[in-house]
């Protein structure tokens, strides 16, 4: 028999939401001290090597905030749907769209110089990955197709649009015949922020869009509804909340949001279009969002870890000769960690004889 | 060979992996999980599966082993999901990018390996039969593997006890448990049993069908799996019809190419995502007939107390 049993808290525990994080982050460096060691190296080396040796200078941490711009940005916008439970997953798609529609204006207008066409292009970007999104949450609402899988299904056809672009139409007639877009004019890349780093005016960009998102989610009547859509559905349907409303809410908004990023990427560290423009940030912000808590401050701490971990993968691989595929593993353990941990804000464990003897009281 | 016979075989054989991995969700979800791991567990299974095979040299071990593989890591969702109670959705979601990232870390020394892989069935006699020969005898083993699954799972769900228990699990887990079946068992069996058809999915493709193994290689047909299920309305053999269809769909993109049609490649490529939206979409538009057909409690985490 179990000896030890889960038993419902009378109200779920702020603790735990807010330790659960925090558990999670540590036994995945902890899965780390295991793992380097099982590969032959030393766990301490590694370590320093993963964690602190990416960020231990400027231009580390430029690179530390660059990474989290884009993942920040796009958690934000999908915790706006998962609060609603919309679960749009296909933010790398939305991403691939958003920077196809900015490059694309970028590549249009490249003998312009003007001040206008950064912002033109992150509008583009925005509206560019909100359309895709706007894909899935017509499928849901009119014919009431999973959001989950078309969403999905999307990020593959973005990718292939993404490179039929650079391989056909988009190609630098000058790049040799490799699949990438010509470089962007200097009027099309963000402004840098921090001399010595990459860091550049994307980063302010995503701050305000978390800003913006928090006070959408938090003081707004139709961040409201989407909550309450969330919390308890059958509630916001007497209540006359439209359900359609909130899924198209929760979707435009991950979209646009993505998009945005998508954007940050092509205008900022990578300045064109190639076949392949986000390490699978699209993916990591839903850990992002989760380890987050769907919250906005949350969103922010928990995308500077997720960078962490795509730097300390890129160090290891430098430092360490492992493979950088290490970062998808410890996203995974991340959010595996995250998961098993919340079972504690809505439980907790009891000696199974102890509930017996309550029983008989 | 005549084409026709060939188009057949081709497309079994580019339908066979959504067979498996389709008919494994179809059994969890029919116990009222919904395991969105599939692609993770299949690139798992493709890995594992492919490493063994070149290791060992017997492409048979490769598939037992990816299956296991494939068991293996369903059971880190079975222990937080079903266990710890947590949201199916996202246990799901972090199967799958735990199942890329580790793919892709443990198989990268393999990737320009080669391997035997599993040849087709070639029966002295039947197999050399005009007309019929090929087409009943020339598959691969595997192909005739996933027949019997099909037939097994059908004959499970419909005709055993066992089977109707799994199925009162997924429509009324508290009713189920009231009479004393130990509910979450059940539904770790089924994940079990999901989890080892999407690695056997996945190293048919890395050990028989390519067979070599690169980073992602699955390439979405976890996802198009769970799409299945729903298409089929959770019918077995509409599962199975839906995967040779879209066993069809993914290869009119090689049959085009050979032809030399100047379409580029990219366009043919999308036809099997952009076939599971549309398909999708035409069946979920039935709400009812979804709402009738799922199992009542997919997706519903149970605890006996509450």
């Amino acid at each position: 028999m179990m000896m030890i049993r889960l038993e419902a808290r009378p109200e779920p525990s702020r603790l735990f939401r807010w330790a659960s994080p925090l558990i999670a982050a540590a036994a995945t460096v902890a899965i780390g001290f295991v793992l380097f060691p099982a590969m032959g190296r030393n766990p301490i080396d590694a370590f320093h090597a993963f964690f602190v040796k990416p960020v231990d200078s400027l231009y580390g941490l430029g690179e530390l905030l660059l990474k989290a711009s884009p993942l920040m940005l796009i958690a934000t916008g999908l915790a706006a749907g998962y609060r609603a439970n919309v679960w749009n997953i296909g933010a790398e798609g939305q991403l691939t769209m958003g920077a196809i529609a900015g490059g694309g204006l970028a590549l249009a207008l490249h003998d312009v110089e003007s001040a206008l066409v950064l912002p033109a292009m992150l509008v583009a970007g925005a509206i560019g990955g909100l359309a895709w999104a706007a894909i899935p949450a017509w499928l849901r609402t009119r014919f009431n197709a999973n959001e989950i899988l078309t969403s999905l299904m999307l990020v593959y056809v973005a990718t292939l649009v993404l490179s039929l672009l650079v391989h056909d139409a988009w190609r630098d007639p000058e790049g040799f015949n490799f699949p990438q877009s010509k470089m962007f004019n200097e009027s099309a890349l963000l402004p840098n922020l921090l001399e010595g780093t990459r860091l550049n005016v994307g980063f302010i960009v995503a701050l305000a869009v978390v800003a913006a998102g928090w006070l959408f989610m938090q003081k707004s009547y139709a961040g409201y509804q989407m909550r309450v859509a969330g919390l308890a559905p059958a509630a916001a349907n007497y209540a006359g909340i439209s359900s359609p409303r909130t899924v198209w809410l929760g979707m435009l908004i991950g979209g646009a949001c993505a998009g945005l990023a998508g954007v940050g990427e092509i205008a900022g560290p990578i300045g064109q279009l190639l076949p392949s423009v986000s390490p699978g940030y699209g993916f990591a912000a839903i850990i992002v969002a989760f380890v987050g808590r769907l919250n906005p401050i949350g969103i922010v701490f928990a995308s500077v870890l997720m960078s962490l971990l795509y730097l300390g993968g890129e160090s290891a691989q430098l430092n360490l000769a492992l493979p950088s595929a290490v970062t998808g593993l410890f996203q995974g353990t991340l959010l595996f960690f995250l998961l098993a941990a919340d079972v504690f804000i809505h439980y907790r464990l009891r000696r199974a004889r102890r509930i017996a003897k309550a029983a008989v009281a | 060979m005549d084409t026709f016979a060939q188009l057949v075989i081709l497309t079994l054989a580019a339908g066979t992996p959504l067979v498996f991995a389709a008919l494994g969700e179809l059994v969890t979800e029919k116990s009222g999980v919904l395991n969105l791991g599939v692609e993770g567990m299949m690139l798992v299974g493709a890995v594992v599966g492919f490493m063994v095979a070149a290791k060992s040299g017997s492409p048979w071990l490769g598939i037992l082993a990816g299956t296991f593989a494939g068991a293996a890591v369903s059971m880190i969702f079975a222990v937080i999901a079903l266990s710890l109670l947590a949201n199916q959705v996202a246990t799901g979601l972090a199967l799958s990018i735990f199942g890329v990232g580790l793919s892709a870390f443990i198989g990268l020394d393999y990737v320009s390996v080669v391997i035997d892989g599993i040849k087709p069935l070639a029966i002295r006699g039947l197999s050399d039969l005009p007309v019929v020969g090929q087409l009943l005898f020339g598959h691969s083993p595997l192909v005739y593997l996933s027949f019997v699954l099909f037939a097994a799972v059908r004959l499970f769900l419909e005709r055993t006890r066992a089977g109707l228990v799994l199925r009162a699990v997924g429509e009324s887990p508290h009713s189920a448990h009231a009479i004393g079946y130990p509910v979450i068992a059940i539904r770790y069996a089924a994940v079990f049993f999901g989890g080892a058809c999407a690695g056997l999915a996945g190293a048919y493709l890395s050990v028989a069908y390519t067979p070599l193994w690169v980073e992602g290689m699955v390439a979405g047909r976890g996802w198009i799996a769970l799409a299945l299920v729903v298409f089929a309305t959770w019918k077995p053999w509409r599962v199975v019809a839906g995967a040779y269809l879209f066993g069809g769909v993914t290869l009119a993109q090689f049959q085009v190419q050979a032809m030399g049609s100047s379409i580029p490649a990219q366009y043919l490529s999308m036809l099997p995502y952009v076939a599971t939206i549309v398909v999708l979409a035409i069946i979920s538009r039935d709400a009812v007939t979804i709402r009738l057909n799922a199992p009542a409690s997919l997706g519903k985490p149970f605890h006996p107390a509450a």
